[in-house]
Formats: structure tokens, sequence, C-alpha cells
């Protein structure tokens, strides 16, 4: 299996995303901001960062890089795409998923190992999860408070599109305490914490991240609860 | 920020024992007090406008201890208006035409006898861009001329390393740490800046030892950032402190660097005068050394990175001018600004430049921007250099010759590279979307021959900027209030004896400033970003993992101590580096190699050299002691508001080695019936500490005693015990005592402790003396009787001290303090200060 990992300029943790996709099993493939060639990946994934010195807009500008293009068409196909924090912002800015990831409340950056619980486990990257599963996984971002306005809100809802919420405190005050959602078929998931840092118990808070990446695995596998 | 900035003790420079006695340049504090990374002394208003009247006036006042002066005022006018008229700049043929041109160099902070050492070199009066030149690169900040003398040590008494693969004088000392590894890191400050500009001065602090570690040939893996400021409730400390702490945060978490530790200090002393030190360390392989050297006559000099502009420029002329308070607003447009986006391409545009074998040379512009790179590689290289001003990239196209060369804008970087591989060095820069240009040739010619306009407004021999800047032997004398300060010790003050008493004692130390919670800040700090971080505060030290395969990593501490320095500098500076060593030992991690930032107030003041001198030579003494040599440093002078210096600052990095981290020996109690052990001997040893602070407000007597014996074999006792399985955590004691040692421990992972306190010992003093050579071990239950045995094995003392469980601190007999409320005073205090975010929970 083939995952792409997407390095922009500013791109920080593309190197933790590849590692991750490498622990669960799969061939990590690095991404060219400014190449749309895929090179044959049966997934990607949008790391965190700064893509582009977040100028204009975190994920303003990347949303407009050639690779996106090729990423859009892709996900349109139902390909797996994941965007990981910076990845989050710029999937909501190419429209691929719906609202914005707006300033911190607190005004704050923050970084602290936060409690989500799963909320829908129907998408190409949490099915190995179980339904209102508690994980704790970093989250740290100064610009991670999702926001919508209160229609997309109740139909994320209603159609159980909100794939994770902040459990414990909610760190940035995102609307009703949202950390994930996807798209209509799943296969595109927007996450603002990173599964990436929770891989190895030496250096994360627990290893509840790499069931993310084994999902798409098992996903791409065609079969469900594969190990990593 | 450059090489100009370290601890460079070339073996040439014999003391010239220029000691101003007598003849204070009452113009120094001004001009002269170079201090923070821009260039000092390079007050271009001073060129541009000598009409000046505030100029004037100084020029007037250095005039008073000047015999002779330098031809009559008037006529002075006239001719710098023609020294100014745009479009003739005051070229060598110039300089040699009309040698008689009043320069002023006072004004820049250069002494008489220099200037006339600088007319000496050049055989005639420097050109406007010389005297620039000359005037930074002589100034404190670039050329340590009052440090130079006592910092030789630092070479002299180095303990033998064959693990140096580059030390003292270098951008950063380089450690090898396998047969294919090696490590760099060092420790700069950025005070004066961070303090005008919080934001901007802190981002730029930590961007500007990064580039230092990047010219090495490193890739930077981590920071950490050492801060101290003034009383937490002041209200200048409410504007000072958050800019600064997201400054750090932006820059670093742009960067993509994990913080892993630092401090954060509060004393009323830091008011005027904030310390922001910054760490960096980076890896390497043993093989990718890059040096400064312009080898190669032929080779072609390349500018790479951001545009160059004003920013920066006259900086710190201002900036380190010795009295703040006076509109520092007006002084922020002298603060550079940073571009962390920038600097991150940069880095990864040298790292594939160092990969493909590229470059002959490299070199970062920091302090003294182009002035410093151009000089420094060119004297490193025994070379010559000719450059054409024109072709450099600015932001501000009126900007005159010496402001190009005086420009410190951040994020850029010089390399010498061979001609046939200029094409490719481009390439890669284009490819990560950093500009790079051409600026010159290296030369056999000896001389930097600088071109602007058409015309040679810089003629110099390189290394005598570098190399032959004065060196003063500065009077000394012990400060005046020391033996009063002695006499009123601590240990006299009346201490909590009831359990009541304690328990309040140790609430109330848990909430204090310098030992409460600090998330507030470290939550602000990506910890997380390259995979690689195994321990990040608030355990004792970072902990790094370098190669995942083998699972060798290092370990980083940084400490320092200013109230014990203020009581015996020579002390205060072993006590910093005990701590630090202590620190990384208590990780299990085995100490390597030394960093160190001494920040200090004006070299001028007797008293403050002394505590200079008395910290330089202790921290030689105790580095030789420990086996450990120091790899470099920086030297922050004039940290003082008018007569008011800061206490005595020397903060100490050391860096260790571990094998494997993942036997790396964490901090907190985690599990029930573990067995609490307290290694080392308690004195009654308050003066100085956290407790005499807290509760009587007391600074006096005589700091801990130092015993680096003892460290060592308390650092030899937790790497054999953590080795054989024997330790499930260890933490050590320092700031507030045993007490503070149990609160953090116990609140790491939400787990109490019961234990009892040593008997025949004031329980005061048990929880609350600092001293030093001591951590409490956590073994696990049935490896007691095993680990006490390998303690005596290796006659380090021992005391049985209690059991790890329940949800309280308790102290047989004295008291208990649930788990949640210890929490609630410990994680307040922050916040409350400084407001949201709030704490972490759990």
């Amino acid at each position: 299996m083939r995952i792409g990992v997407v390095t922009f300029p500013g791109s920080l943790d593309d190197g933790d995303a590849r590692r991750a996709v490498r622990l669960a099993g799969a061939e990590d493939i690095g991404l060219w901001h400014n190449d749309p060639e895929l090179h044959q990946v049966d997934a990607v994934v949008l790391p965190g960062g700064f893509s582009y010195g977040d100028s204009l807009r975190a994920g303003a500008i990347a949303r407009f890089a050639p690779v996106m293009e090729s990423i859009v068409d892709a996900a349109k196909g139902g390909m797996p795409v994941l965007g990981i924090c910076n990845g989050f912002q710029v999937l909501c800015e190419a429209h691929l998923l719906p609202g914005a990831l707006t300033r911190n409340t607190h005004l704050h950056f923050r970084n602290r190992d936060q409690a989500l619980r799963v909320q829908s486990t129907s998408t190409s990257w949490t099915k190995n999860f179980t339904e209102d599963q508690e994980i704790i996984i970093p989250v740290k971002n100064g610009e991670g408070r999702y926001v919508a306005d209160e229609a997309v809100l109740d139909e994320l809802e209603a159609t159980g599109r909100v794939v994770a919420r902040y459990a414990g405190g909610n760190p940035n005050g995102s609307s009703r305490d949202i950390a994930a959602i996807r798209n209509e078929a799943g296969n595109v998931v927007g996450i603002m914490p990173h599964p990436e840092h929770a891989v190895d118990a030496l250096t994360g808070p627990s290893t509840d991240g790499l069931a993310f990446f084994a999902s798409v695995l098992a996903h791409l596998a065609g079969r469900v609860g594969v190990e990593a | 920020m450059t090489t100009t900035e370290d601890q460079t003790v070339p073996a040439q420079h014999a003391p010239q024992a220029v000691a101003p006695q007598g003849e204070p340049d009452s113009a120094a504090p001004e001009h002269a007090a170079p201090e923070q990374a821009p260039d000092e002394v390079l007050d271009n208003e001073v060129i541009d406008d000598p009409e000046d009247e505030s100029d004037e006036a100084e020029l007037e006042s250095a005039d008073v201890h000047a015999e002779e002066d330098f031809g009559a005022h008037e006529g002075q006018g006239s001719e710098a208006e023609r020294l100014d008229e745009p479009g003739t700049p005051d070229t060598v043929a110039r300089a040699a035409r009309r040698p008689d041109d009043r320069q002023p160099y006072r004004a820049l902070g250069l002494q008489d006898d220099e200037y006339e050492k600088i007319r000496n070199i050049l055989g005639r009066r420097p050109t406007q861009a010389e005297l620039a030149m000359y005037s930074i690169m002589w100034s404190e900040h670039c050329s340590y001329k009052s440090s130079k003398v006592h910092l030789r040590q630092f070479s002299e008494k180095a303990a033998p390393s064959d693990r140096m693969l580059a030390g003292i004088g270098e951008n950063a000392g380089v450690v090898k740490i396998s047969d294919d590894l090696a490590v760099t890191f060092k420790i700069e400050s950025h005070n004066h800046p961070s303090f005008v500009e919080p934001y901007q001065g802190a981002a730029t602090g930590v961007g500007g030892i990064v580039r230092d570690i990047l010219a090495m040939g490193a890739r930077p893996i981590a920071v950490m950032d050492p801060l101290r400021f003034g009383a937490p409730d002041h209200p200048d400390t409410a504007r000072v402190l958050p800019g600064i702490v997201a400054g750090v945060g932006g820059y670093g978490n742009c960067l993509g660097l994990p913080n892993i530790g630092g401090e954060l200090v509060f004393d009323p002393c830091y008011q005027g005068n904030p310390l922001l030190n910054a760490l960096c360390v980076g890896v390497l392989s043993v093989h990718g050394l890059q040096n400064k050297a312009a080898t190669g006559p032929g080779n072609s000099v390349i500018l790479m990175g951001a545009k160059t502009g004003r920013d920066g420029i006259g900086g710190v002329s201002v900036l380190a001018s010795a009295t703040f308070g006076s509109g520092a607003q007006s002084q922020r447009p002298s603060v550079q600004v940073g571009d962390p986006f920038a600097e991150k391409l940069l880095i990864e545009a040298c790292l594939e430049i160092y990969r493909a074998d590229l470059v002959v040379g490299i070199q970062d512009l920091g302090g003294a921007g182009l002035t410093c790179a151009l000089t420094e590689t060119a004297a490193a290289g025994g070379t010559g250099m000719s450059v054409n001003l024109d072709t450099v990239p600015l932001r501000e196209p009126s900007m005159q010759a010496h402001e190009i060369l005086a420009s410190e804008s951040q994020e850029r970087m010089l390399l010498i590279v061979e001609p046939g591989k200029v094409h490719t060095v481009l390439a890669v820069a284009e490819r990560w979307g950093v500009p790079a240009t051409m600026i010159g040739e290296v030369t056999d010619t000896g001389r930097l021959v600088i071109d602007w306009h058409g015309e040679t407004v810089v003629d110099v021999p390189p290394a005598s900027l570098c190399d032959d800047g004065p060196v003063y032997a500065r009077p000394m004398r012990e400060p005046s209030d020391l033996p009063l300060m002695h006499a009123d010790r601590a240990e006299t003050l009346p201490r909590p004896s009831t359990g009541d008493e304690l328990r309040e004692t140790v609430l109330r130390l848990a909430a204090s400033p310098n030992l409460c919670d600090k998330s507030w800040v470290t939550e602000q700090y990506d910890r997380y970003v390259l995979g690689n971080t195994v321990l990040a505060q608030p355990e004792d030290a970072g902990v790094l993992r370098i190669d995942e395969e083998s699972g060798l990593g290092v370990a980083l501490s940084v400490d320092g101590n200013g109230r014990y320095s203020r009581l015996d500098p020579y002390a205060g500076a072993q006590l910093a580096l005990a701590e630090a060593y202590r620190n990384v030992a208590a990780t299990g991690a085995t100490p390597l190699a030394v960093t160190n930032c001494l920040n200090f107030g004006s070299p001028e003041d007797p008293q403050v050299m002394w505590q200079f001198a008395e910290a330089v030579r202790g921290l030689a003494d105790g580095c030789l002691e420990l086996g450990i040599p120091v790899t470099g440093g920086n030297v922050s002078f004039y940290n003082q508001t008018g007569a008011v210096a800061i206490n005595p600052t020397p903060v100490v990095g050391v860096l260790g080695v571990l094998d494997n981290v993942a036997e790396r020996v964490p901090m907190g109690l985690r599990n029930n019936g573990d067995v609490l052990i307290l290694l080392g001997d308690t004195r009654t040893e308050l003066s100085g500490g956290e407790w005499a602070w807290v509760v009587h407000q007391h600074l006096g007597g005589r700091p801990p005693k130092v015993d680096l014996a003892r460290e060592k074999l308390l650092g030899t006792v937790i790497a054999a015990a953590a080795e054989r399985g024997l330790l499930s955590a260890v933490h050590d004691l320092s700031d507030g005592g045993l007490a503070q040692t149990l609160v953090e421990a116990s609140l790491r992972h939400g787990v109490g402790a019961t234990v009892a306190l040593p008997e025949g010992i004031d329980p005061a003093v048990a929880l609350f003396s600092e001293s030093t050579g001591r951590a409490l071990a956590v073994v696990p239950a049935g490896h007691d009787k095993a680990f006490t045995a390998l303690a005596e094995e290796h006659g380090l003392p021992w005391t049985p001290l209690g059991v790890v469980g329940g949800s309280a601190v308790a102290v047989r007999d004295q008291f208990d303090i649930p788990l949640d409320e210890l929490r609630t005073a410990w994680t307040g205090t922050l916040p409350a200060l400084f407001g949201a975010p709030e704490p972490a929970a759990g």
C-alpha cells in the first residue's frame, strides 16, 4: 500500500506523518507541492505545519498548489485523504470540507495531550475505532477553532459527519467541541489534533493515533479491523 | 548569531591592559554598551546627521575626558554636510585625499587610542563604511574586549575530550556521540531587544541561535528557553512576559523545532532587564562538519536568504544603552523583525546544499550582519575578498554602503562556493524559493575590498577587524555589600514547626511564581514536532532520540540561579553547572559537554567585573573537575538599568548522551508500592533559597555547599541503577528542596506518596533545604535492597523516605495534602497573573 504525504514549503509534520505511515505498515511516498504527479498513491495525508508561512490565511495558498488540483480530483474519485491540523485547514480552503479553522478563542498557541471522543467510525480513516471510543492524542495549534454557520453544523451532526469531539476540555473554542469532520463519502477527513504524534509510546502520550493509519490500510484492503 | 559573539580566545591575544581607569568613556553607556545582537555601535544617525543635537552633546561630553580635541567644532558642520551629500560616498580615495576629516568615532563607541590604531592599520583615516565596520567589530559585543582575558580559562582549563570535533571559537561546539553522529549546541542571549519589543526580540533571538547551529552543518532539532523576568505582579512584567513567550513559540513552532525545556524565573532585579536566553541543538554526520573559511581564491561569495533592509541598524547602539525606560517605544524600529517561514526554507536549502557537498565555507549573518560574515570568512580563510555591494538585494534601494554592511536583517547566510558549483547552489535555492545572489569573489590579496556605486568604499585587512580588536583587563572589586549579605543568614530566620505551618508552607511554595506549574508558558510551545521528543518539560531534562534504529539520544538541561550567584558568583556558577549536570544525570544520561550564557551588568563597574571574573573562574574550575569541557557560549553585559545591575546570572547548559533513550528515567511517580529513597546528604542550607525568598523576601548568607564529586557520584549511581532496571523514576532536588520535589513528582501523573522525614533533623530543613547533590529515587518494590546495596557500594549516602501511592502527599506525623488541593495551588498562579489560557487539566 502506498500512502503519499505532501510537503508544502513550511510543512513541519510531514516527517512524522511518513513515520506513522511506515509504522502502520504502508509505504510512505513523498509528494511535492508544485508537482501534480501523485505517483500512484492509494491515499494521501496533508500534514501539519505552516504551509507558505500561513500567508493570507492558514491553508489559503496551499489550496492552489499544483499537487492539490490532483488531490482534489482524486478525493472526488473516492481516494482517502486525511488532513491534519494545517492539512485540515487546507481541506477547508479547498472546499473538500465545510467550515473553517480560526484563531483559538484564548488567542494563544496551545499544545497539550488532548482527550477525544470518536463519533464516526464509518470513514476510511476511523474504521478501526469503536463508536464513542475515547482516545488521547496531542493537539497543537494557534488557529484550530472550528467554525461554520449553524445550518452547516446542524447538518454535520444530523449526517453523522462529526468524526471526533474534544473531551475533558475544549482547547481552542471549537464550535460544538468539534475536533474532526468528514465529507459525505467518508473518504476525506480533517482533524485538528495530531494522530501522527501518538504512534509510539516512547515519544507520544499514547499509540491511539496509529489506528487512523491502520484504518485506511484496512479500508484499502477492503476489510475491517486489520491490526497495524 | 555570529562567531564574534563566541567566547573566542585566540592565543595570540595578550591582554593590553588598557584599563580605562580614571578615564570613564562617558559616551560608552550610550554607545559602546555593546550587548545584544544588533550592531550596538553603528549609530548611523551620527554619521548621517552629525549636527544632531543629542549626538553632538555626547561628543562634547566625551571630549571632557579627552585632552586634545580633534580640531575645533567649527567646520564640523560644513564638513559633515559634505560627508553627507547624496551621491558623494566617502571612498578610500577620498579618505586618502582628506586625511584630517573629523569622524564621530567616539559617538560610535571607539576610544581615542582605538581610533588611532585603526588609522595605523590602514595608514590613513578610515572611510565612513570602514569606521562603521571597525566600531561594530571592536565593540564589546563582537570583540569580547572586556571578557576575553577571563574566558580563555575555558580553553586553558578544558578537560581533555576526544569527542570534541569543534569547540570555542566556532559558531557552536560540536560533540561526537557515536562513530557517525555528532551534536552541536549553544545558548545565546537577546535580552535588550526582548525588553524593547518582546515578541520580535524573542523571535529573532531564537532565529539567531538556530542559524548558528545550521552554520555548523547540522539540522537544528530542538530549542530551549531560559527566561527571567521582574516581579511577577509588576505591570511591565505583564507587558514583557506574554510577548516574549509568544515570540519564542511563534518562531520555534513555525520552524518546526520542539521546545524541550527551559527556565522561568522571576526576581525584581530583572524588572528593567528581562533575560531572553535561547539554546538550540542540532545533529550532523561526523563527516558533515561545515566551516566558515573563505578558502580558494576565485571561489564565489553568495548571499542567500532574505533581502537586506534597514532593520537592526543602529539598533543596539540604542538597545544596549545602559539606561532604559526613556522612550522604549521609539526604539522598537531598531529591533530586527523575524520571518520564521523564510528561515525554515533557508534551513532546508542549506541542508540540501550540504548533502550535495556544494559549499567550501558557510557563515550565518546575525550580529554585525555582512560586516562580520565577510571579515570572518576571509580572515578564517587567510584570503582576501572583493565584494560589490550593488549586487546585494535590498528592501530599500536608498540604503547607504555602511547601512548595507551593518544591517542585521534576519534569515541570511553567506556561502563560499567553487565557480563550477554556483549554478547548482542557485538551483537548490530556487527550488526552495530562497533568494541567492553572487556578491563577490575570494581573492589572494589578503584585503577585503568592497565597491559601492562604482567606487571602492572599503579596503581593509579582514583579520584586523576580527582578531586585532582591543582587549581590556577591566578593574575589579568585590561588591562592598557582600560581607554584610554573608552575615545575614537565612538559617537564622524563623521556620515553620507545626504540621499545619509546614503544610501551609509547602502549599505556599508550590504556588510561588518560581516553583509553580509552568504550563501556561510551555503549552504555547510545540514539543512534539519531529517526533523524537522522549522527555520534555516539566521533566528534569529534555531527551531527544537521535537515531531511530539504535535508540541513541541526548539529554539537555539549562539552569542558573542569580540569587546564589549574587551571594557568591564563583559558587553560583558551579551551582548552576551542578544542577544542569544533575538534571541530565537524573535521566540516566552521561553528561558530555557544557555551553553557557553569562548575563551580567556593566563591565565598566568594577564590582560587576569582579562578579563576572569569579563566575567564569568557578565555571571553568567546575567543568575541569567534572571532566566535561565548555564548548562555547555567549556573554551578555550591560544588563542594568542606571546604576543597578541584575544579579549575576550565569546560565549553564549541559548535554549528555543516552545509548538507548528507551531506558531514560522519567521524573514522575506512577506505580503504587514503589519505594522512595532520598540520595545524598541534607544540611541546614536555606540561604539564597526559595523558602527564604517566598516566606521572608530574604536574600543573604552563603549559597548551598558545592560538591561536584558528589554530583558525579550521584550520576554514576543513577546511570548504573537505570542500566540494571532498578529505577522507575528519579527527580532531582533543587529549588524548594524535598518538598517541591515531592510535589512535582506526585502531580506529574497524579499519584501520591507517603513519606516519613529523616530522624534527628528539623522537619523544615528536611523539607526546604536546598543542599546539592541530592535526588529522589523511585525504586520498584522488591528492588530496593539491590538499589541501596548499589548506592553503598559506591559510597553514596541514602535515606529511606516512604512509598508511592494514594491521592495525597502525606508526611507522617506532620500533614497530608490531597493532590487536588496541591494541584489547585500549583497550577493557579500563572493563569491568575497572566490570564487565559487556563492551565492544562490533568
